[in-house]
């Protein structure tokens, strides 16, 4: 049995599904789609000046991933907790819309969300449910098992969240972390952002199956593999599945499947690794989540394309007002440069 | 006559404070439900305070490491105990790349103030793995503090304030100390941020810097300087980073003459900084003799007894020191 051929496949993928707006109320659609223009304009704003040399930090872009982290964020609740990994400009976006103090700590300003000492890799926000987010690949999914274990001992009904991708499987911790939150009955969901690359390399140069998901199983976690870019499945299924989370307190592995339109780093398709993919790309581009959404908002007349228009025209000014107060934004004081190492 | 207290004892009571009197603390790790593990340092802990907040762990180092880690950004004050600081390396990039920078690459907007227990077990013919102490490498992490106590009531203030602090700690224990006997000076609370290196005998011919169980050893030496007449101000370190160096420094100033005994490797090691941050600060001329270091052979721990005689720090190795700067 070929254990890859969806990847090979992309048009007959068998988790692919559509997006099917019933039973969702025009204001939570609306702010799917609000928050997935939003994170795709911030990141092509990114990307533009990564290429012209403004932007200086690494930046790993998700977009074409969108849908994952605004489906988690609109089923979060107050004292849920997210932890994040290198590409997490969409999962902090999609719960606080601050492009400003994303723009700002991107570009190494006091006003960024981590006063500009992190950079695009380190990005925080607490008082939305954003822990933080780190470059090494995997190494937030314990933190976010121990988050889970914060809300264990304090008996609270609420959930941690770890997000990483395919690459993190084939790290240690995960399989560590997965049996620490299943022998522990921890409230944890581990999302894994299956975007079937890690760098450089196609997820069947580095597993012998492409459903990541297979891990869960083995440590005897309920999981699922889904459309990750079908915000309405994504959404339908971890707002209700995130209740029986907080209540039972049993761990989640929800793999989506998704791609990612940039490279691994900056703002290059995939030339910058090395790997000719134009014609994946090609195809995943139909699968544009919010192209899907959009679509079918329109075709349903809950908005029409003059209001989509008019959504957009405000993102970007929102977008253009933020980066121009950004690049006003101070450097740290010099002083910084040692006043945090200790308490 | 003055009540005593030994060292494991000590590290007990921190424990029995700490799971008493802060609903925020718990401890993790392998073998917190045996006593074969942590020896007489948690006994009955669980059975007293309950498996929910004494909790033993599966094999897993790196992920209990970081879910301690997890537990501490998101508000707890936590422990992970690593019953050898060997197995402790499986949990480094949670240790060092994550915990001891997550205050500053925030910006001051989180911490993880989290403490991370390790014992060095060193003889009974361990052999290579299972012996290593290494606190030089941990004490060369901005972010991260260091503690090896020497002395029982330090063990338990300093592992309460280990806790207790706002900052990542690695805190170390000998298990050769375990059964020492100190007089009890009685619980006390102390900020981790006042803590500085201890002047524990005072003397004007030399001074002599310990830290942990080499504090013992130099004190073992005592006798024999007093028959040969060397009054030695001997000092144990306590908080192996960040370190105050004033106090060294102003007794090097006095007996000018500097020993520094560390039961580690010599290169890039503690002792090795001790000096140098010593003669930066002196001037030669204020020196009567060059600085010494005594430290462990250059090699991984030996396994059998025989050999382990020669590999450790013996009294005989530190007079010795001391003779050839006489």
């Amino acid at each position: 049995m070929n254990k890859f051929k969806d990847l090979n496949n992309i048009e007959s993928f068998t988790h692919f599904t559509d997006v099917n707006i019933s039973d969702l109320k025009k204001d939570i659609l609306l702010k799917m789609l609000f928050k997935m223009i939003l994170i795709r304009k911030a990141e092509e704003k990114i990307s533009e000046n990564v290429e012209n040399g403004t932007i200086k930090c690494p930046c790993h872009l998700a977009i074409g991933q969108e849908a994952i982290a605004v489906a988690a964020a609109l089923s979060m609740i107050k004292d849920d907790k997210a932890f994040g990994a290198h590409r997490s400009h969409a999962h902090f976006l999609a719960l606080n819309d601050d492009t400003f103090s994303l723009f700002a700590e991107v570009l190494g300003r006091v006003d960024g969300c981590s006063k500009g000492m992190g950079g695009s890799m380190h990005i925080i926000d607490k008082s939305n449910g954003f822990y933080g987010s780190v470059p090494i690949v995997g190494a937030t999914i314990p933190m976010a098992t121990g988050a889970g274990l914060s809300i264990s001992l304090k008996e609270s009904k609420n959930l941690s969240i770890s997000y990483f991708g395919d690459g993190a499987c084939e790290e240690g911790v995960l399989h560590e972390s997965l049996n620490l939150a299943s022998v522990m009955n921890l409230p944890t969901v581990f999302i894994c952002e299956n975007n079937l690359f890690s760098s450089h390399l196609r997820i069947d140069q580095r597993q012998t199956e492409m459903y990541t998901s297979r891990f869960a199983k083995a440590h005897n976690i309920e999981s699922i593999v889904i459309d990750g870019n079908n915000i309405t499945d994504l959404y339908n299924f971890m707002s209700t599945k995130f209740k029986s989370v907080r209540d039972t307190h049993k761990p989640l592995f929800i793999e989506a499947i998704t791609y990612r339109w940039k490279g691994h780093v900056g703002h290059r398709e995939d030339e910058d690794v090395g790997v000719e993919r134009s014609q994946d790309l090609r195809k995943w581009r139909n699968r544009d989540p919010i192209k899907l959404l959009s679509e079918e908002l329109i075709k349903n007349n809950i908005i029409s394309t003059v209001e989509l228009n008019q959504i957009e025209k405000e993102i970007i000014s929102k977008i253009e007002n933020d980066w121009n107060k950004a690049l006003k934004s101070e450097f740290p004081d010099k002083s910084n440069l040692n006043k945090f190492v200790y308490s | 006559m003055n009540k005593k207290i030994k060292f494991s004892k000590g590290i007990h009571t921190a424990f029995d404070y700490l799971l008493e009197n802060h609903e925020e603390f718990f401890v993790i790790g392998q073998g917190l439900w045996s006593p074969w593990y942590v020896g007489e340092t948690m006994k009955d802990l669980d059975k007293k305070y309950g498996k929910k907040r004494v909790i033993d762990t599966p094999v897993s180092e790196l992920a209990v490491t970081g879910a301690t880690i997890g537990a501490a950004i998101t508000g707890f004050k936590p422990l992970v105990v690593h019953p050898r600081v060997d197995f402790m390396l499986l949990a480094v990039d949670q240790i060092v790349t994550q915990a001891a920078k997550w205050r500053h690459m925030f910006g001051n907007n989180s911490s993880a103030p989290a403490t991370f227990r390790a014992i060095i077990n060193r003889g009974g013919e361990q052999g290579a793995q299972h012996s290593q102490s290494l606190h030089s490498w941990f004490a060369h992490i901005p972010g991260l503090k260091v503690v090896m106590p020497y002395d029982a009531n330090d063990a338990r203030d300093l592992l309460i304030s280990s806790v207790l602090a706002d900052d990542p700690v690695v805190f170390m224990d000998d298990r050769w100390l375990y059964d020492e006997e100190f007089i009890d000076k009685g619980l006390k609370l102390i900020d981790l941020k006042d803590v500085k290196p201890k002047i524990i005998q005072e003397g004007k011919d030399i001074t002599i810097v310990g830290v942990g169980f080499t504090v013992k050893k130099i004190m073992d030496c005592k006798q024999e300087l007093s028959v040969l007449n060397i009054d030695p101000e001997i000092i144990d370190l306590r908080l192996l980073n960040p370190i105050d160096y004033s106090s060294i420094i102003n007794s090097v100033k006095k007996t000018k003459r500097l020993v520094v005994v560390d039961g580690d490797w010599s290169s890039c090691g503690l002792a090795s900084e001790i000096i140098t941050s010593v003669v930066e600060s002196v001037n030669p001329q204020d020196l009567i003799s060059k600085p010494k270091r005594v430290t462990l052979v250059d090699a991984p721990a030996p396994t059998s007894k025989y050999l382990e005689n020669d590999y450790y720090i013996s009294t005989e190795n530190i007079i010795d020191a001391i003779k050839e700067i006489f």
